[in-house]
């Protein structure tokens, strides 16, 4: 017995509110960094599902290329928090505020 | 036995979800972020994404995930003494903002499921690597070709930003 195409939306609903509160409420940047693949898989969850339910693979594929745009993702960030480490020894994002006014 | 497989690998995933938020150490965040993806690759499994569901566990639990550890133990941050980051005006603002998220996710979800039909017939070979491949290489052929120019960008990107001085 397949579950259910809502059993698998309720989940990824599930899944991207925990990376929203991950980002909305830590301070540490590379958590928030990790709230924010959460939020990426939730997605890719969502489009398996109805990928399934239409049983057309192109939703498969859009899943392939958010996996490698969250590889790149992953990559720049993590030298964009090393780069800022190097300047101001910390990663807080409270501390990253040279561009707000 | 398929929907008994989906909440064991649902409960699994949202808990170590939540553990990855909830952590002090970013370390025992990364490893929770590893349960929680490896859990994922079971619902793709579920899904009929063979192929997704073997690049989930490669790329993400093994690539990147290592790529966060390194770089947790390379900055080695103490651990944070108060953790959330709220003051009055924000607990307000993140307080109304998730209330209308929530709302608005509920309203999404229970709406759609009156519109979608029932799951189509299973043919068995909607995920293999065959069937992927065959859709990749014809019809999203730009795409994929603008995403390995995406990935060379992201890549002297990441050199250039970690160089100690640019001359």
């Amino acid at each position: 017995m397949t579950p259910p195409i809502e059993y698998y939306l309720w989940f990824a609903a599930v899944l991207f509110a925990i990376g929203v509160a991950g980002v909305l409420l830590r301070r540490n940047v590379i958590i928030v960094f990790m709230s924010i693949e959460l939020m990426l898989n939730a997605v890719n969850v969502t489009f398996l599902a109805f990928s399934r339910q239409m049983n057309n693979v192109d939703g498969q594929i859009f899943v392939f290329f958010v996996m490698t745009l969250a590889a790149a993702e992953v990559a720049v960030g993590l030298a964009i928090i090393v780069a800022v480490f190097r300047n101001k020894e910390s990663i807080n994002v409270e501390d990253m505020n040279l561009l707000k006014w | 036995m398929t929907e008994s497989l989906f909440f064991i690998f649902a409960a699994m995933a949202i808990v170590s979800a939540v553990t990855v938020i909830v952590n002090r150490n970013p370390i025992y965040s990364a490893v929770s972020l590893v349960i929680t993806l490896f859990s994922l690759a079971g619902i793709f499994l579920l899904l009929e994404a063979y192929f997704l569901a073997v690049v989930q566990i490669i790329i993400y639990a093994g690539a990147i995930m290592v790529l966060f550890l390194f770089v947790i133990m390379l900055l080695n941050p103490e651990k944070e003494a108060k953790f959330l980051s709220l003051t009055n005006s924000k607990t307000l603002i993140i307080t109304l903002l998730s209330m209308a998220f929530i709302g608005m996710v509920i309203s999404l979800v229970s709406g759609s499921v009156n519109y979608i039909g029932g799951v189509a017939d299973s043919v068995g070979n909607l995920g293999t690597t065959k069937n992927i491949g065959l859709t990749l290489f014809t019809k999203y052929l730009l795409p994929f070709e603008i995403a390995s120019l995406l990935l060379l960008v992201a890549l002297v990107g990441a050199v250039l930003m970690t160089k100690r001085s640019l001359r």
